[in-house]
């Protein structure tokens, strides 16, 4: 076929199963050049086996594959870099034990012979400068040494770099869940800058106004099918979250936090950051939403982990009365336990009560992970699975489900809705609401400026410390950009 | 809604540059522990027994250095990977006997041997990549196989080194003794085949994270037999070195090194997973540890009974002394 043909790559009839889990059912696919194709759903909707086909990383059970035209038969992650795909997987792929030039030569089997260190470290520096300026990551810094965000934007720009392999389509999945406002934007901006050039790209965002805004072309995916597709000016936040078919109305959660108006109620933590100079504390009561809000890194994650060890260990400063859960926030590296179960993922922390004599109960666990599986809505067949068997978003809820589902009074929450779809995060909102109504506490530190709707008080956090000290009914976007970017401290 | 921003992320780049700034210093600190314990274990018998810092007085303490060295770097690649080898010592064992009775007495077999003893080593990295089998079970009961093989070649001990070899290990250079220089050489050639060239990069990143290198199209498979076949070449080394210095075998002349390879790549910075290994620092380490085992205890006049608990003891410090650093990372 022509190399003027207008698709990159097109999926006819793409089905997967893994097991008895029917992932893919027949899904109709296709990206031309030129456009940058907004892919959303629901966790486990099958955004992410769609992209590994696309990618090459996994086979389809039947079905076609398509590239420029040709009809593939033995595709394959390195047929696809062959023929100009690349993809930027959710969960990272870099080895943090080399540095950012040596992963970048991981990529590029070109990068070799004398000299190639210079090489991979101009190719990578010079992407780097041209996505995210002024962004102060060195090529020969090691990756492991990076923040979680700089991990992302190094991997963004590897995907872009180019050797001797044409790159015509690259799929993002979750680009920016990682990152703050400003590299986001950078990236967005780079991507459109990418596809005026000719090229391709397709994005997958659970932020739906990033999908909204820089897509030419949206497609809906749910239960493994291809429910919408439609050019991007045909949507709206309202008909995108309708057609992925879960979610509510978010007036709904105002109104709520406006009825369930909290009372005198006694102190659960008192807290002051180790950077704070003047007398400000946080302060969070029984039955009490706290948010912890500002740009990501600015001492949010410090103080929670600071109140997690008081719990356990008197420090001046901070004064905890109740027993502490923590929802981490990089799962994979400080939440899930990876060889275990589910059901024993969510009974970690409860041991005392699963206990029998000297051993663990396996009936208390089952009970307590059905409970949960029940109330907060996992899905797999069998909760004895592995804890990765199961989609980001659920394996989220586990982690909810094993704080929520142990004797702490107070929750805190580390940013804990990376990546994870709407529909289950207004799952847990409600959930929060609701345990809150019984006089738990919840602080909750987020990058995203709409779930501290949920929260019945807000404080901005900027170096480390606290500058800003909202109510609910005070809250507005601009308060938040205002103190978090302000001169103030 | 994210907040849009257009200036403020200039003080906050600052800020984390210089807080990787710090993580780099501890990184270097830690890199150079290692060395620091040589130094310390040098000093320490500089003081106890002056008269051994000497040309004479290296060559005799370092004189099992250089099997050492080598056995440490052939469990470094292993361990590069993920993996851990608990067969190296009766490897060597195995091959030291070779090395006394085939070597000298039928060359070409004798050499034919030793290729296809890293072939077999080569095979084991294959089938436990294949097969997902822990490589300890596996490479633990490969040992029982060597030392089997291993007597099978030399029932009692005996045999003699190839003359080549031993005029080879008898090397006496001027100013700066054999095993100084042999030491060099390993810790520099390893570490710019592992750490500096392209395929390096490969090898260690399968330790580092496996499904991005698979990601990335590279062959798993082929990166575990490689390391595999390296950890092989280098303990075929370590027993011909071993060989050349003692001039004859035992069956069991190389069971300790199993432990004392895999202390040599911990003590030199390496860790058992992450692919975080160094070249240089295993020959450090390997080199500390010659010293410790046996030169400075016996000068500290500690009877020999206890020189494997001394040994012990300072493994654990050094260590205790890379977790202090790491904490401070934080």
């Amino acid at each position: 076929m022509p190399e003027g043909n207008a698709d990159i790559i097109r999926l006819n009839g793409a089905e997967k199963h893994f097991g008895a889990v029917r992932a893919l059912g027949g899904v109709d696919f296709h990206v031309g050049s030129g456009e940058c194709v907004g892919l959303v759903g629901h966790n486990g909707a099958g955004k992410s086996t769609l992209m590994h086909m696309v990618a090459g990383t996994l086979v389809p059970d039947s079905g076609q594959i398509g590239v420029h035209g040709g009809t593939e038969d033995n595709y394959s992650v390195s047929r696809a870099q062959q023929l100009g795909i690349r993809c930027v997987f959710q969960e990272l792929s870099l080895c943090p034990n080399l540095s950012v030039a040596e992963n970048t030569r991981i990529n590029h089997a070109s990068l070799r012979g004398f000299g190639w260190r210079r090489k991979a470290a101009g190719l990578i520096a010079a992407k780097l400068d041209e996505i995210f300026p002024g962004h102060s990551i060195s090529a020969s810094d090691i990756v492991g040494d990076l923040s979680i965000g700089r991990r992302q934007m190094v991997e963004v720009a590897r995907a872009f770099t180019v050797t001797q392999d044409r790159l015509d389509l690259v799929i993002l999945d979750e680009p920016t869940s990682s990152l703050d406002a400003h590299t986001a934007g950078q990236l967005l901006t780079f991507v459109r800058r990418f596809v005026a050039g000719g090229k391709s790209c397709i994005l997958i965002s659970h932020v739906l106004g990033e999908v909204l805004r820089n897509a030419d072309r949206i497609v809906v995916m749910r239960d493994g099918k291809v429910v919408v597709a439609d050019a991007a000016s045909a949507f709206d936040r309202d008909r995108l979250v309708t057609a992925m078919g879960g979610a509510e109305a978010r007036q709904k959660i105002a109104a709520q936090i406006a009825a369930a108006k909290p009372g005198a109620s006694p102190l659960r933590v008192r807290a002051r950051p180790a950077a704070q100079k003047d007398g400000t504390d946080l302060v969070a009561c029984a039955g009490e939403i706290i948010g912890l809000a500002g740009l990501a890194g600015h001492g949010q994650t410090d103080l929670l982990l600071a109140i997690f060890a008081a719990a356990s260990r008197a420090r001046t400063g901070i004064e905890v009365t109740a027993p502490v859960a923590l929802v981490a926030g990089d799962r994979q590296s400080d939440g899930i336990f990876p060889q275990w179960s589910i059901a024993q993922n969510i009974g970690i922390r409860s041991l005392a009560r699963l206990r029998n004599g000297l051993l663990i109960s396996p009936q208390r666990e089952a009970e307590l992970a059905a409970f949960w599986q029940e109330k907060i809505g996992i899905r797999t067949p069998d909760m004895n699975n592995n804890i990765f068997s199961l989609s980001g978003g659920n394996q989220q809820k586990a982690l909810f489900a094993r704080a929520l589902g142990s004797d702490a009074q107070i929750v805190l929450m580390d940013d804990p809705m990376r990546g994870v779809d709407i529909g289950t995060k207004l799952e847990v909102y409600d959930l929060v609401r609701e345990e809150a109504g019984r006089g738990r506490t919840f602080l909750w530190y987020t990058t995203e400026t709409e779930e501290l709707d949920n929260c019945d008080h807000i404080y901005v956090f900027k170096n480390g410390r606290i500058v800003a000290n909202l109510r609910r009914d005070e809250l507005t976007e601009e308060k938040i950009i205002q103190s978090s970017f302000g001169d103030a401290a | 809604m994210r907040p849009e921003m257009t200036a403020a992320s200039l003080d906050t780049a600052a800020r984390t540059s210089a807080e990787r700034g710090a993580l780099a210093r501890a990184r270097l600190l830690r890199g150079l522990l290692p060395a620091l314990s040589l130094a310390l274990v040098l000093l320490a018998i500089a003081w106890l027994n002056p008269r051994a810092i000497s040309y004479f007085g290296f060559s005799l303490m370092l004189n099992l250095a250089i099997p050492i060295a080598l056995a440490t770097i052939a469990q470094m690649f292993v361990i590069a990977g993920n993996e851990l080898d608990l067969s190296i010592g009766t490897f060597v064992g195995f091959v030291g006997c070779v090395t006394a009775t085939w070597l000298k007495d039928a060359p070409l077999i004798g050499v034919a041997i030793l290729l296809g003893s890293i072939g077999v080593y080569a095979l084991l990295g294959a089938l436990i990549h294949l097969r997902n089998l822990p490589s300890i079970v596996v490479t633990l009961g490969m040992s029982f196989v060597w030392q089997g093989l291993a007597i099978l070649v030399l029932p009692k001990p005996g045999g003699k080194a190839p003359d080549w070899l031993l005029g080879l290990m008898a090397f006496k250079p001027p100013f700066v003794p054999f095993p100084i220089i042999a030491a060099l050489l390993i810790g520099l050639i390893v570490h710019f085949g592992l750490m500096r060239t392209s395929y390096g990069v490969i090898l260690r990143g399968s330790g580092g994270n496996p499904a991005a290198l698979a990601r990335a199209g590279w062959s798993l498979l082929k990166t575990k037999i490689v390391l595999f076949a390296l950890a092989g070449l280098f303990g075929v080394l370590s027993g011909m070195a071993l060989i050349g210095i003692t001039t004859s075998a035992d069956a069991n002349i190389g069971n300790g090194y199993t432990l004392l390879a895999i202390a040599g790549v911990i003590l030199g910075g390496g860790e058992f997973v992450g692919g975080r290994v160094s070249p240089i620092g295993a020959v450090i380490g390997a080199l500390t540890l010659a010293l410790a085992a046996s030169p400075l205890l016996t000068f500290m006049h500690i009877p020999p009974d206890w020189q494997v608990a001394a040994n012990g003891a300072i493994l654990i410090i050094v260590l205790a002394a890379r977790v202090l650093i790491s904490r401070k990372e934080r």
